[in-house]
């Protein structure tokens, strides 16, 4: 196995919002309010070698996003460790930081939003190059025509504003802004889950064909199993920002260890299943603020037992090859 | 054969913007029996969820219903005037929409808008219209309903207002709700519980159900019938298995081979080039032509009807040309 290109180590990100003054007066006359903690990454460990697709998975609120922002160095861990290429990331000297903030680039959810709507896309895709100095003014041209080339995009687009492009076309635009300051590892953050299906498979094509061609790696960080399944070829599943089982695609999908997995895995509609009566995992996820003490689903939890109730489960190798975090899988739930 | 309960025959709803007209609907026929479900497929723009609105008579200007019938029970709802809907509307007729949070009042109890809801349509006295919103709760899982209902819907997690949402639609027990991707914004499991509790009532009163969505994968575990839609029209429809299983519209192929599923992992996803063409502005022909990879020369001259192939009706002049042979 090759070295990782980017990690985290036991790394967390907790978000605080102390009380502000008119609370603080509230307080002298007895509101009790207090400093409001959120845990949303907890002692999360991953890893994105070269080439590689990982997939990572959750529902709403698990702290997926979190994690990718934390790969991406758009938030810095709590506790814990970035490593670009095996060094702590918040002890490299500049050259070494500039590589990784170059090297990893972000394409978030939304392209309307995340596109700048008074800027050309031509602009828009050679900005950060042209700031960084990895061409000049006089290549400019050339090299945006080669990216948009490499996402499929007319290069005679390149004076035209982000709405007049379809959403399709949009999310290419953000493609090719990430790649045109040559980056090893792509963040992708929902990145095709406000897509049409036909638009979601091209993208998820090129995505593809853009590994194969670049060498890339990517992080795609997805709710969706199905795209997952697809293009991922190791999957983390989050819940409530503790990674509770990691594999590969294929043998996570065929023997799935972790309960929650298991009901995420059921709840996934298929074109195959027809007519069916949907079994369902009762409750919702617990607010983060206020989590569930122990296994953080034991509230959900079909085999729950005691231990489950009292007692963090730590991350174990599974019967899959991969990691687990249940007791079932270390000695039992009594 | 069971009873028809909504029918809808050549509606046309075209909105005249200053850009021209644009021909959101286009001529869309189709009915729904008592209790069935009928998934309406199409990605953005194909005017699924314009022809919800246009049941409902929810189009504002510079729309316009220009053409065609529906009827409900039937009783002709187009061209009824907005005082006359009202009557229908919430009653026989109700709508779940995508966002609860845009529909539910933010500063009025669910229990009021609850009430409000039954009162406009019965002379009951409130505390009857308070137990049937309770009743209307509890038959959606809401876990201790009358304590529920004192509750403002920020109090709700998304998955729970999506349920207050369809307990409200369900208090008058309507002959037909028309549901517009009111799962697509909720994680999986709440999905799942959101799609159990519709299932299960449809089954147990009666209702009819028009699933609007963008997502084949859902309507496949939900619905009876499917029609895919593709620029105002209805290009094929059919039992759920006859579509899914023998898709015969180069559409309905190319959005079946885009869902990323089972045994196909890494390998490229059979894409339909190209994307959905401007309302204002359809080619002449079959609107897909210029992305359909089977296209002859009847396909850029004449826009096909729906015709009967195999089990399903589907509007493909290639199709129609090879039969039923699967």
């Amino acid at each position: 196995m090759t070295d990782p290109l980017i990690a985290l180590d036991q790394a967390s990100k907790t978000f605080e919002r102390r009380i502000d003054l008119a609370g603080r007066i509230a307080n002298v006359f007895g509101a009790g309010l207090k400093d409001i903690r959120l845990q949303a990454v907890d002692r999360v460990d991953l890893s994105v070698s070269k080439g590689e697709i990982v997939g990572l998975v959750g529902e709403s609120g698990c702290g997926k996003s979190t994690v990718g922002r934390l790969v991406a160095g758009i938030h810095s861990p709590s506790a814990g460790r970035v490593l670009w290429r095996g060094m702590d990331v918040a002890s490299l000297d500049d050259a070494g930081r500039r590589a990784c903030t170059l090297g990893i680039q972000m394409i978030f959810q939304d392209p309307m939003a995340s596109l700048n709507p008074r800027m050309r896309a031509g602009d828009i895709v050679a900005e950060a190059a042209l700031v960084h100095g990895l061409f000049g003014a006089d290549e400019r041209e050339e090299r945006v025509a080669a990216a948009f080339s490499r996402v499929g995009l007319d290069p005679s687009y390149a004076r035209r504003y982000p709405h007049q492009f379809s959403g399709g076309q949009r999310a290419r635009i953000g493609i090719a802004r990430a790649l045109a300051v040559e980056p090893e590892v792509l963040v992708c953050d929902e990145s095709v889950a406000a897509l049409d299906v036909s638009i979601q498979a091209q993208v998820l094509n090129l995505f593809m064909d853009l590994g194969e061609q670049l060498g890339l790696s990517y992080l795609f960080i997805s709710h969706d199993l199905g795209v997952v399944r697809h293009i991922a070829s190791r999957v983390i599943i989050m819940y409530l920002g503790r990674v509770v089982e990691t594999a590969r695609t294929e043998a996570l999908f065929d023997a799935p260890a972790h309960p929650y997995t298991r009901a995420l895995l059921d709840n996934v509609p298929r074109l195959d299943a027809r007519h069916r009566s949907f079994a369902t995992i009762k409750g919702e996820i617990p607010s983060p603020i206020n989590p569930p003490p122990g296994c953080h689903f034991h509230p959900r939890c079909p085999l729950v037992g005691p231990r489950c109730r009292a007692e963090v489960p730590a991350l174990k190798a599974g019967p899959h090859g991969g990691t687990v975090a249940c007791h079932l899988n270390d000695g039992g739930t009594a | 054969m069971a009873e028809k309960v909504l029918e809808i025959a050549g509606l046309k709803t075209h909105f005249f913007t200053r850009a021209g007209v644009v021909k959101a609907v286009d001529g869309v026929s189709l009915s729904l029996a008592r209790g069935e479900i009928l998934g309406l497929v199409g990605e953005s723009g194909s005017g699924k969820s314009i022809t919800g609105f246009s049941i409902l008579g929810l189009i504002d200007p510079p729309g316009r219903i220009v053409e065609g019938s529906v009827r409900l029970m039937g009783q002709e709802l187009v061209g009824r005037s907005d005082s006359q809907m009202q009557s229908v509307r919430g009653r026989d007729l109700a709508m779940i929409f995508q966002d609860p949070m845009m529909t539910l009042n933010p500063v009025l109890s669910v229990g009021t808008q609850m009430v409000e809801t039954v009162l406009a349509h019965e002379q009951v006295s409130k505390a009857e219209a308070r137990a049937r919103a309770v009743a209307a709760l509890a038959m959606v899982g809401i876990p201790s309903p009358e304590e529920r209902l004192d509750a403002y819907p920020h109090q709700f997690s998304g998955g729970m207002r999506q349920r207050v949402a369809i307990a409200i639609a369900l208090l008058h027990r309507p002959k037909v709700i028309i549901a517009d991707e009111p799962t697509t914004a909720l994680d999986v499991t709440i999905q799942s519980q959101i799609l159990a509790t519709v299932q299960e009532l449809c089954r147990t009163t009666g209702t009819a159900l028009i699933w609007v969505t963008h997502d084949l994968t859902v309507i496949a575990g939900l619905a009876d019938r499917i029609a895919v839609m593709y620029a105002g029209r209805i290009v094929e429809t059919g039992p759920v298995d006859s579509v899914l299983d023998h898709p015969r519209h180069p559409y309905t192929i190319g959005l079946i081979g885009s869902v990323p599923s089972r045994g196909k992992r890494g390998e490229r996803l059979a894409q339909i080039p190209g994307s959905a063409p401007s309302l204002a502005s359809l080619p002449q022909g079959c609107p897909f032509a210029p992305r359909c990879g089977k296209a002859i020369a009847a396909c850029r001259s004449e826009r096909p009807d729906l015709e009967p192939v195999g089990r399903s009706l589907v509007a493909c002049h290639v199709a129609q040309g090879t039969g039923g042979a699967e």
